[in-house]
Protein backbone atom coordinates (compact mmCIF):
# COMPACT_ATOMS: atom_id res chain seq x y z
CA UNK A 1 0.00 0.00 0.00
CA UNK A 2 2.57 2.15 0.98
CA UNK A 3 5.21 1.64 -1.90
CA UNK A 4 2.10 2.27 -4.27
CA UNK A 5 1.33 5.73 -2.82
CA UNK A 6 5.37 6.44 -2.98
CA UNK A 7 5.44 5.01 -6.96
CA UNK A 8 2.67 7.27 -7.54
CA UNK A 9 4.20 9.93 -6.72
CA UNK A 10 7.48 9.64 -8.21
CA UNK A 11 5.93 9.47 -11.53
CA UNK A 12 5.45 12.78 -10.77
CA UNK A 13 3.58 13.90 -14.31
CA UNK A 14 5.33 16.94 -15.96
CA UNK A 15 3.47 20.55 -15.59
CA UNK A 16 2.63 19.92 -19.32
CA UNK A 17 1.57 15.96 -20.01
CA UNK A 18 -1.08 15.32 -22.22
CA UNK A 19 -3.62 15.74 -19.14
CA UNK A 20 -2.61 19.52 -18.76
CA UNK A 21 -2.78 20.70 -22.07
CA UNK A 22 -6.25 19.39 -22.24
CA UNK A 23 -7.09 21.25 -19.49
CA UNK A 24 -5.45 24.48 -21.07
CA UNK A 25 -6.72 23.92 -24.95
CA UNK A 26 -10.00 22.41 -24.05
CA UNK A 27 -11.70 25.35 -23.08
CA UNK A 28 -10.37 27.58 -25.82
CA UNK A 29 -12.60 25.43 -28.47
CA UNK A 30 -13.97 22.02 -27.06
CA UNK A 31 -15.77 23.37 -23.58
CA UNK A 32 -15.52 26.92 -24.25
CA UNK A 33 -16.91 28.30 -21.28
CA UNK A 34 -19.04 31.13 -23.40
CA UNK A 35 -19.94 29.51 -26.51
CA UNK A 36 -20.34 25.63 -25.61
CA UNK A 37 -21.07 26.25 -21.61
CA UNK A 38 -22.76 29.88 -22.12
CA UNK A 39 -21.38 31.44 -19.00
CA UNK A 40 -20.51 34.46 -18.45
CA UNK A 41 -23.00 35.82 -21.06
CA UNK A 42 -24.09 38.37 -19.49
CA UNK A 43 -20.59 41.00 -19.73
CA UNK A 44 -19.75 39.31 -22.83
CA UNK A 45 -22.68 41.36 -24.48
CA UNK A 46 -21.70 44.87 -22.30
CA UNK A 47 -18.68 45.52 -22.68
CA UNK A 48 -18.02 44.57 -26.39
CA UNK A 49 -18.40 47.76 -27.86
CA UNK A 50 -14.99 48.59 -27.88
CA UNK A 51 -11.79 46.32 -28.29
CA UNK A 52 -10.10 48.45 -25.03
CA UNK A 53 -13.02 47.51 -22.78
CA UNK A 54 -12.47 43.86 -23.97
CA UNK A 55 -8.86 43.46 -23.47
CA UNK A 56 -9.02 45.14 -19.80
CA UNK A 57 -12.01 43.02 -18.95
CA UNK A 58 -10.55 40.15 -20.08
CA UNK A 59 -7.11 40.57 -18.36
CA UNK A 60 -9.24 41.41 -14.95
CA UNK A 61 -11.23 38.37 -15.51
CA UNK A 62 -7.61 36.39 -15.99
CA UNK A 63 -6.13 38.09 -13.07
CA UNK A 64 -9.13 37.07 -10.62
CA UNK A 65 -9.47 33.49 -12.73
CA UNK A 66 -5.96 32.51 -11.51
CA UNK A 67 -5.64 33.60 -7.86
CA UNK A 68 -8.83 32.53 -7.22
CA UNK A 69 -8.03 28.93 -8.79
CA UNK A 70 -5.00 28.57 -7.07
CA UNK A 71 -5.53 30.41 -3.70
CA UNK A 72 -8.58 27.85 -3.77
CA UNK A 73 -7.03 24.72 -4.90
CA UNK A 74 -3.91 25.73 -2.25
CA UNK A 75 -6.30 25.94 1.05
CA UNK A 76 -8.49 22.84 -0.70
CA UNK A 77 -7.64 20.58 1.72
CA UNK A 78 -7.98 23.34 5.10
CA UNK A 79 -11.82 24.28 3.47
CA UNK A 80 -14.55 23.32 5.45
CA UNK A 81 -16.67 21.72 3.71
CA UNK A 82 -19.84 23.34 5.21
CA UNK A 83 -18.63 27.14 4.33
CA UNK A 84 -16.80 26.55 0.93
CA UNK A 85 -18.70 28.47 -1.22
CA UNK A 86 -18.61 31.70 1.07
CA UNK A 87 -15.12 31.10 0.91
CA UNK A 88 -14.77 30.98 -2.60
CA UNK A 89 -16.98 33.86 -2.79
CA UNK A 90 -14.73 35.73 -0.43
CA UNK A 91 -11.50 34.81 -2.16
CA UNK A 92 -13.31 36.00 -5.93
CA UNK A 93 -14.58 39.14 -4.27
CA UNK A 94 -11.70 40.05 -2.67
CA UNK A 95 -9.54 39.98 -6.12
CA UNK A 96 -12.32 41.45 -7.63
CA UNK A 97 -11.96 44.64 -5.31
CA UNK A 98 -8.10 44.79 -5.68
CA UNK A 99 -8.51 44.89 -9.40
CA UNK A 100 -11.38 47.29 -9.11
CA UNK A 101 -9.05 49.34 -7.19
CA UNK A 102 -6.62 48.98 -9.00
CA UNK A 103 -8.18 50.21 -12.78
CA UNK A 104 -9.49 53.74 -10.34
CA UNK A 105 -5.99 54.07 -9.72
CA UNK A 106 -4.37 53.29 -13.28
CA UNK A 107 -6.89 53.31 -16.05
CA UNK A 108 -9.34 55.62 -14.53
CA UNK A 109 -11.44 56.31 -17.91
CA UNK A 110 -11.65 52.49 -18.56
CA UNK A 111 -12.78 51.78 -15.06
CA UNK A 112 -15.49 54.58 -15.85
CA UNK A 113 -16.81 52.45 -18.36
CA UNK A 114 -16.64 49.16 -16.71
CA UNK A 115 -18.26 50.55 -14.00
CA UNK A 116 -20.38 47.90 -12.66
CA UNK A 117 -19.17 45.40 -14.62
CA UNK A 118 -15.73 45.00 -13.21
CA UNK A 119 -17.77 44.33 -9.70
CA UNK A 120 -19.81 42.05 -11.16
CA UNK A 121 -16.83 39.58 -11.95
CA UNK A 122 -17.86 38.37 -8.87
CA UNK A 123 -20.95 37.18 -10.08
CA UNK A 124 -19.55 35.52 -13.10
CA UNK A 125 -20.01 32.08 -13.70
CA UNK A 126 -17.54 31.00 -15.31
CA UNK A 127 -15.00 31.67 -11.92
CA UNK A 128 -17.07 29.98 -9.52
CA UNK A 129 -17.86 27.12 -11.46
CA UNK A 130 -14.20 26.50 -12.01
CA UNK A 131 -13.58 26.75 -8.28
CA UNK A 132 -16.18 24.72 -7.45
CA UNK A 133 -15.96 22.14 -10.06
CA UNK A 134 -11.86 21.70 -10.32
CA UNK A 135 -9.82 24.30 -7.90
CA UNK A 136 -11.67 22.14 -4.91
CA UNK A 137 -10.70 18.91 -6.35
CA UNK A 138 -7.23 19.13 -8.11
CA UNK A 139 -3.63 20.53 -7.12
CA UNK A 140 -2.36 23.99 -7.65
CA UNK A 141 -0.27 23.61 -10.75
CA UNK A 142 -3.12 21.80 -13.02
CA UNK A 143 -5.95 24.84 -11.21
CA UNK A 144 -3.51 26.96 -12.34
CA UNK A 145 -3.45 26.07 -16.15
CA UNK A 146 -7.52 25.35 -15.86
CA UNK A 147 -7.64 28.79 -15.07
CA UNK A 148 -5.65 30.11 -17.50
CA UNK A 149 -7.69 27.92 -20.27
CA UNK A 150 -10.80 28.97 -19.19
CA UNK A 151 -9.93 32.70 -19.16
CA UNK A 152 -8.31 32.49 -22.34
CA UNK A 153 -11.76 30.39 -23.58
CA UNK A 154 -13.37 33.46 -22.22
CA UNK A 155 -11.41 35.93 -23.85
CA UNK A 156 -10.64 35.05 -27.56
CA UNK A 157 -14.60 35.36 -27.81
CA UNK A 158 -14.82 38.29 -25.97
CA UNK A 159 -12.31 39.94 -28.09
CA UNK A 160 -13.60 39.12 -31.49
CA UNK A 161 -17.13 40.31 -30.60
CA UNK A 162 -15.53 43.38 -30.05
CA UNK A 163 -13.13 43.42 -33.22
CA UNK A 164 -16.54 43.14 -35.13
CA UNK A 165 -18.45 45.15 -33.08
CA UNK A 166 -16.15 47.99 -33.02
CA UNK A 167 -15.04 47.75 -36.36
CA UNK A 168 -18.46 48.00 -38.62
CA UNK A 169 -20.45 50.14 -35.60
CA UNK A 170 -17.40 52.68 -35.04
CA UNK A 171 -15.07 52.15 -37.93
CA UNK A 172 -12.44 52.20 -35.43
CA UNK A 173 -9.98 49.90 -33.22
CA UNK A 174 -9.14 50.87 -29.64
CA UNK A 175 -6.38 49.55 -27.74
CA UNK A 176 -5.85 50.47 -23.93
CA UNK A 177 -2.94 53.50 -23.73
CA UNK A 178 -3.47 54.26 -27.37
CA UNK A 179 -6.81 55.50 -27.82
CA UNK A 180 -9.68 54.72 -30.71
CA UNK A 181 -8.05 54.78 -33.94
CA UNK A 182 -10.12 55.45 -37.44
CA UNK A 183 -8.94 53.68 -40.04
CA UNK A 184 -12.07 54.86 -42.37
CA UNK A 185 -10.69 58.06 -44.22
CA UNK A 186 -13.22 60.52 -43.68
CA UNK A 187 -14.48 61.43 -47.07
CA UNK A 188 -15.74 57.60 -47.13
CA UNK A 189 -18.36 58.42 -45.26
CA UNK A 190 -21.97 59.24 -45.92
CA UNK A 191 -21.98 63.12 -43.94
CA UNK A 192 -18.83 64.12 -46.03
CA UNK A 193 -20.63 62.86 -49.29
CA UNK A 194 -19.26 59.67 -49.61
CA UNK A 195 -20.85 55.95 -49.25
CA UNK A 196 -20.10 54.73 -46.15
CA UNK A 197 -21.99 54.87 -42.95
CA UNK A 198 -21.17 53.13 -39.51
CA UNK A 199 -23.95 50.47 -38.59
CA UNK A 200 -25.61 51.63 -35.33
CA UNK A 201 -26.66 48.62 -34.27
CA UNK A 202 -23.61 47.11 -33.79
CA UNK A 203 -23.28 49.11 -31.19
CA UNK A 204 -26.86 48.01 -29.29
CA UNK A 205 -26.34 44.79 -26.83
CA UNK A 206 -29.03 42.50 -29.64
CA UNK A 207 -25.97 42.51 -32.22
CA UNK A 208 -23.55 41.28 -29.22
CA UNK A 209 -25.89 37.75 -28.85
CA UNK A 210 -26.33 38.04 -32.66
CA UNK A 211 -22.43 38.41 -32.85
CA UNK A 212 -21.54 35.38 -30.07
CA UNK A 213 -24.36 33.42 -31.73
CA UNK A 214 -22.64 33.87 -35.63
CA UNK A 215 -19.39 32.49 -33.65
CA UNK A 216 -21.19 29.47 -32.12
CA UNK A 217 -22.71 28.62 -35.53
CA UNK A 218 -19.28 28.96 -37.45
CA UNK A 219 -17.61 27.21 -34.43
CA UNK A 220 -20.20 23.90 -34.61
CA UNK A 221 -19.86 23.70 -38.41
CA UNK A 222 -16.41 23.01 -38.05
CA UNK A 223 -16.34 21.32 -34.81
CA UNK A 224 -19.16 18.36 -35.74
CA UNK A 225 -18.88 16.85 -32.57
CA UNK A 226 -20.43 19.96 -30.19
CA UNK A 227 -23.67 19.43 -31.76
CA UNK A 228 -26.21 17.89 -29.66
CA UNK A 229 -29.13 15.29 -30.45
CA UNK A 230 -32.54 16.29 -30.36
CA UNK B 1 -3.42 15.17 15.70
CA UNK B 2 -5.71 15.04 13.04
CA UNK B 3 -8.28 18.00 12.83
CA UNK B 4 -11.60 17.82 11.93
CA UNK B 5 -12.07 20.22 9.32
CA UNK B 6 -15.79 20.15 9.49
CA UNK B 7 -16.32 20.61 13.15
CA UNK B 8 -17.93 23.87 14.12
CA UNK B 9 -14.88 24.76 16.14
CA UNK B 10 -12.55 24.70 13.30
CA UNK B 11 -14.62 25.98 10.81
CA UNK B 12 -15.54 29.16 13.45
CA UNK B 13 -11.56 29.40 13.32
CA UNK B 14 -10.88 29.56 9.46
CA UNK B 15 -13.69 31.92 9.16
CA UNK B 16 -12.18 34.37 11.46
CA UNK B 17 -8.57 33.76 9.78
CA UNK B 18 -10.07 34.20 6.52
CA UNK B 19 -11.57 37.90 6.96
CA UNK B 20 -8.67 38.93 8.91
CA UNK B 21 -6.05 38.08 6.68
CA UNK B 22 -8.81 39.12 3.71
CA UNK B 23 -9.51 42.72 5.38
CA UNK B 24 -5.76 43.19 5.91
CA UNK B 25 -5.03 42.72 2.17
CA UNK B 26 -7.99 45.18 1.65
CA UNK B 27 -7.43 47.97 3.62
CA UNK B 28 -3.84 48.23 2.43
CA UNK B 29 -4.76 48.03 -0.95
CA UNK B 30 -7.28 50.76 -0.52
CA UNK B 31 -4.82 53.09 1.62
CA UNK B 32 -1.82 52.20 -0.99
CA UNK B 33 -3.70 53.35 -3.73
CA UNK B 34 -5.60 56.42 -1.99
CA UNK B 35 -3.63 59.13 -3.46
CA UNK B 36 -4.10 58.37 -7.15
CA UNK B 37 -7.56 57.73 -6.80
CA UNK B 38 -7.86 61.18 -5.47
CA UNK B 39 -6.26 62.56 -8.21
CA UNK B 40 -7.91 60.94 -10.93
CA UNK B 41 -11.27 61.71 -9.54
CA UNK B 42 -9.88 65.51 -8.70
CA UNK B 43 -8.65 65.69 -12.96
CA UNK B 44 -12.23 64.37 -13.89
CA UNK B 45 -14.18 67.10 -11.85
CA UNK B 46 -11.95 69.82 -13.35
CA UNK B 47 -12.60 68.09 -16.69
CA UNK B 48 -16.50 68.15 -16.21
CA UNK B 49 -16.34 71.87 -14.96
CA UNK B 50 -14.51 72.62 -18.08
CA UNK B 51 -16.99 70.50 -20.55
CA UNK B 52 -19.52 72.80 -18.91
CA UNK B 53 -18.18 76.29 -20.42
CA UNK B 54 -17.33 73.89 -23.79
CA UNK B 55 -13.47 73.65 -23.31
CA UNK B 56 -12.79 69.82 -23.88
CA UNK B 57 -9.90 68.83 -21.59
CA UNK B 58 -8.33 65.46 -20.85
CA UNK B 59 -6.21 64.01 -18.25
CA UNK B 60 -3.16 65.11 -18.98
CA UNK B 61 -3.96 68.80 -19.57
CA UNK B 62 -6.99 69.19 -17.18
CA UNK B 63 -4.82 70.48 -14.22
CA UNK B 64 -3.39 73.49 -16.90
CA UNK B 65 -6.46 74.54 -18.81
CA UNK B 66 -8.45 74.46 -15.47
CA UNK B 67 -6.25 76.78 -13.86
CA UNK B 68 -5.99 78.90 -16.87
CA UNK B 69 -9.71 79.45 -17.33
CA UNK B 70 -11.30 78.98 -14.02
CA UNK B 71 -10.62 82.34 -12.37
CA UNK B 72 -11.72 82.33 -9.17
CA UNK B 73 -13.48 79.24 -6.69
CA UNK B 74 -16.18 80.74 -4.59
CA UNK B 75 -18.06 79.01 -1.73
CA UNK B 76 -21.38 80.21 -0.58
CA UNK B 77 -23.97 79.14 2.13
CA UNK B 78 -27.59 78.48 1.99
CA UNK B 79 -28.55 82.21 2.06
CA UNK B 80 -26.11 83.22 -1.02
CA UNK B 81 -23.78 84.63 1.30
CA UNK B 82 -20.03 84.33 0.33
CA UNK B 83 -17.67 82.39 2.90
CA UNK B 84 -14.23 81.87 1.33
CA UNK B 85 -13.07 82.78 -2.68
CA UNK B 86 -9.76 82.06 -3.90
CA UNK B 87 -8.15 82.30 -6.91
CA UNK B 88 -4.95 80.01 -5.86
CA UNK B 89 -3.43 77.03 -7.26
CA UNK B 90 -5.69 73.81 -6.55
CA UNK B 91 -5.04 72.00 -3.89
CA UNK B 92 -7.18 68.82 -3.59
CA UNK B 93 -5.49 68.03 -0.25
CA UNK B 94 -6.75 71.59 0.95
CA UNK B 95 -10.38 71.18 2.56
CA UNK B 96 -10.77 74.92 2.85
CA UNK B 97 -10.66 74.67 -0.51
CA UNK B 98 -13.57 75.85 -2.46
CA UNK B 99 -13.01 73.05 -4.77
CA UNK B 100 -12.79 70.53 -2.36
CA UNK B 101 -16.49 71.09 -1.37
CA UNK B 102 -18.06 67.41 -1.81
CA UNK B 103 -21.33 68.06 -3.39
CA UNK B 104 -22.49 64.75 -3.82
CA UNK B 105 -21.30 63.80 0.06
CA UNK B 106 -23.28 66.67 1.18
CA UNK B 107 -26.32 66.07 -1.13
CA UNK B 108 -26.19 62.30 0.23
CA UNK B 109 -25.59 62.75 4.13
CA UNK B 110 -28.12 65.57 4.45
CA UNK B 111 -30.07 67.29 1.15
CA UNK B 112 -31.54 63.76 -0.12
CA UNK B 113 -33.54 63.19 3.16
CA UNK B 114 -34.35 66.91 3.86
CA UNK B 115 -35.86 67.51 0.18
CA UNK B 116 -38.29 63.76 0.59
CA UNK B 117 -39.33 65.08 3.44
CA UNK B 118 -39.82 68.46 2.39
CA UNK B 119 -42.03 67.13 -0.80
CA UNK B 120 -41.97 70.53 -2.63
CA UNK B 121 -42.31 72.91 0.43
CA UNK B 122 -39.83 75.05 -0.24
CA UNK B 123 -39.77 76.94 2.91
CA UNK B 124 -39.87 73.32 5.19
CA UNK B 125 -36.51 72.36 2.58
CA UNK B 126 -35.00 75.82 3.98
CA UNK B 127 -35.93 75.29 7.36
CA UNK B 128 -34.48 71.60 7.52
CA UNK B 129 -31.19 72.44 5.89
CA UNK B 130 -30.60 75.80 7.66
CA UNK B 131 -28.37 74.09 10.78
CA UNK B 132 -26.10 71.87 8.84
CA UNK B 133 -23.82 74.46 7.56
CA UNK B 134 -23.57 73.27 3.96
CA UNK B 135 -21.52 75.34 1.28
CA UNK B 136 -22.21 75.61 -2.42
CA UNK B 137 -19.42 75.76 -4.40
CA UNK B 138 -19.23 78.44 -7.55
CA UNK B 139 -16.42 78.38 -10.50
CA UNK B 140 -16.25 81.74 -12.16
CA UNK B 141 -14.62 81.23 -15.47
CA UNK B 142 -13.41 83.62 -18.16
CA UNK B 143 -13.61 82.06 -21.77
CA UNK B 144 -11.34 82.84 -24.62
CA UNK B 145 -13.53 85.40 -25.52
CA UNK B 146 -13.76 87.31 -22.62
CA UNK B 147 -17.10 86.29 -21.42
CA UNK B 148 -17.59 85.52 -17.81
CA UNK B 149 -19.33 82.35 -16.92
CA UNK B 150 -20.49 80.44 -13.64
CA UNK B 151 -20.35 77.55 -13.39
CA UNK B 152 -22.49 75.91 -10.66
CA UNK B 153 -22.65 71.86 -9.83
CA UNK B 154 -26.19 70.40 -9.50
CA UNK B 155 -26.57 66.84 -7.48
CA UNK B 156 -29.83 64.85 -7.36
CA UNK B 157 -31.38 61.29 -8.06
CA UNK B 158 -32.40 59.60 -10.74
CA UNK B 159 -34.41 56.32 -10.94
CA UNK B 160 -32.12 54.44 -9.53
CA UNK B 161 -29.28 56.50 -8.04
CA UNK B 162 -27.24 59.91 -7.89
CA UNK B 163 -27.50 61.80 -10.99
CA UNK B 164 -24.88 65.04 -10.99
CA UNK B 165 -23.87 67.82 -13.39
CA UNK B 166 -22.17 70.90 -14.44
CA UNK B 167 -24.75 73.77 -15.08
CA UNK B 168 -22.16 77.13 -16.75
CA UNK B 169 -24.36 80.30 -16.81
CA UNK B 170 -23.60 83.47 -18.70
CA UNK B 171 -22.63 87.24 -17.11
CA UNK B 172 -26.58 87.77 -16.96
CA UNK B 173 -26.84 85.17 -14.73
CA UNK B 174 -29.87 83.76 -16.27
CA UNK B 175 -29.13 82.71 -19.39
CA UNK B 176 -27.39 79.14 -19.67
CA UNK B 177 -24.20 78.95 -21.33
CA UNK B 178 -24.12 75.04 -21.41
CA UNK B 179 -24.76 72.41 -18.91
CA UNK B 180 -23.55 68.51 -18.57
CA UNK B 181 -24.64 65.93 -16.78
CA UNK B 182 -23.99 62.26 -15.29
CA UNK B 183 -25.04 59.67 -13.72
CA UNK B 184 -24.24 56.08 -11.83
CA UNK B 185 -26.84 53.58 -12.29
CA UNK B 186 -29.51 54.99 -14.85
CA UNK B 187 -31.79 52.67 -17.51
CA UNK B 188 -29.03 52.57 -20.62
CA UNK B 189 -30.67 54.14 -23.59
CA UNK B 190 -33.17 55.85 -21.20
CA UNK B 191 -32.52 57.43 -18.44
CA UNK B 192 -28.82 57.40 -19.18
CA UNK B 193 -29.00 59.47 -22.22
CA UNK B 194 -29.04 62.68 -20.05
CA UNK B 195 -25.09 62.81 -20.73
CA UNK B 196 -25.65 62.29 -24.17
CA UNK B 197 -24.77 65.80 -26.18
CA UNK B 198 -28.01 65.72 -27.75
CA UNK B 199 -29.71 66.25 -24.41
CA UNK B 200 -26.93 68.95 -22.76
CA UNK B 201 -27.41 70.47 -26.29
CA UNK B 202 -31.11 71.64 -25.60
CA UNK B 203 -29.78 73.61 -22.86
CA UNK B 204 -27.50 75.71 -24.17
CA UNK B 205 -28.81 79.93 -24.59
CA UNK B 206 -32.31 79.05 -22.48
CA UNK B 207 -33.03 81.42 -19.89
CA UNK B 208 -33.88 80.84 -15.97
CA UNK B 209 -37.51 82.33 -15.36
CA UNK B 210 -36.61 84.57 -12.13
CA UNK B 211 -39.79 85.35 -11.47
CA UNK B 212 -41.89 82.25 -12.49
CA UNK B 213 -42.94 79.70 -10.34
CA UNK B 214 -39.95 77.68 -11.35
CA UNK B 215 -36.79 79.11 -12.30
CA UNK B 216 -36.44 75.82 -15.53
CA UNK B 217 -38.49 72.96 -16.31
CA UNK B 218 -37.50 69.65 -17.95
CA UNK B 219 -40.72 68.52 -19.61
CA UNK B 220 -42.25 65.12 -20.10
CA UNK B 221 -40.80 63.31 -23.70
CA UNK B 222 -42.69 65.31 -26.24
CA UNK B 223 -44.00 68.20 -24.93
CA UNK B 224 -43.97 71.76 -26.22
CA UNK B 225 -40.46 73.94 -24.49
CA UNK B 226 -40.33 77.53 -24.62
CA UNK B 227 -37.41 79.42 -23.62
CA UNK B 228 -37.31 78.08 -19.78
CA UNK B 229 -37.94 74.58 -20.67
CA UNK B 230 -36.33 71.85 -22.25
CA UNK B 231 -38.09 68.74 -24.06
CA UNK B 232 -37.04 65.67 -20.88
CA UNK B 233 -36.11 62.13 -21.94
CA UNK B 234 -39.34 59.89 -23.55
CA UNK B 235 -39.01 56.80 -21.21
CA UNK B 236 -36.40 58.36 -18.90
CA UNK B 237 -39.15 60.53 -17.24
CA UNK B 238 -38.18 59.82 -13.65
CA UNK B 239 -34.35 60.98 -14.61
CA UNK B 240 -35.96 63.49 -16.31
CA UNK B 241 -37.58 65.10 -13.39
CA UNK B 242 -34.32 64.19 -11.54
CA UNK B 243 -32.34 66.97 -13.86
CA UNK B 244 -35.93 69.45 -12.94
CA UNK B 245 -35.35 69.02 -9.49
CA UNK B 246 -31.41 69.35 -9.05
CA UNK B 247 -31.47 72.16 -10.86
CA UNK B 248 -34.31 74.09 -9.71
CA UNK B 249 -32.73 73.36 -6.24
CA UNK B 250 -29.04 74.19 -6.65
CA UNK B 251 -29.81 77.39 -8.72
CA UNK B 252 -32.26 79.00 -6.19
CA UNK B 253 -29.18 78.91 -3.61
CA UNK B 254 -26.77 80.61 -6.16
CA UNK B 255 -29.78 82.89 -7.20
CA UNK B 256 -29.45 84.65 -3.61
CA UNK B 257 -26.06 84.98 -4.05
CA UNK B 258 -25.94 86.37 -7.43
CA UNK B 259 -28.77 88.94 -5.89
CA UNK B 260 -26.81 90.12 -3.42
CA UNK B 261 -23.38 90.96 -5.83
CA UNK B 262 -25.93 92.88 -8.43
CA UNK B 263 -27.30 94.88 -5.54
CA UNK B 264 -23.43 95.58 -4.46
CA UNK B 265 -22.59 97.09 -7.13
CA UNK B 266 -25.38 99.13 -7.31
Amino acid sequence: MSTETAAATAKKESLFSKKNRKLLVDPLDDSNPITVQVLGICSALAITVQLQQAVIMSLSVLFVMIGGNVIVSLLRNMIPDRIRIIVQLVVVASLVIIVDQALKAFQPDISEKLSVFVGLIITNCIIMGRLEAFALGNKPGPSFLDAIGNAMGYAWILLAVSIVREVFGSGAISLPGMGQVKFLPTEWFMSEGGFYENNNLMILPPMALITVGIIIWIQRSRNQALIEEN
Amino acid sequence: MAIDKNSTGYTFLFSIAMVVVVGTALAFTALSLKDRQDANAADKKMMDILGAIGVSADRTNANALFAEYVVERVAIDLDGRQVSATSAAVDPTDKADPFSIDVKKDYRASIKSAVKAADGDEAALAAALSDKALEFPLFRCVTDAGQNLYVIPVVGSGLWGPIWGYVALEEDMTTIFGANFDHKTETPGLGAEIKESFFTDKFKGKKLDIEGSALFSVLKGGAPTDENSVDGITGGTITSKGVDEMINRTLKVYLRYFESQTRAQR
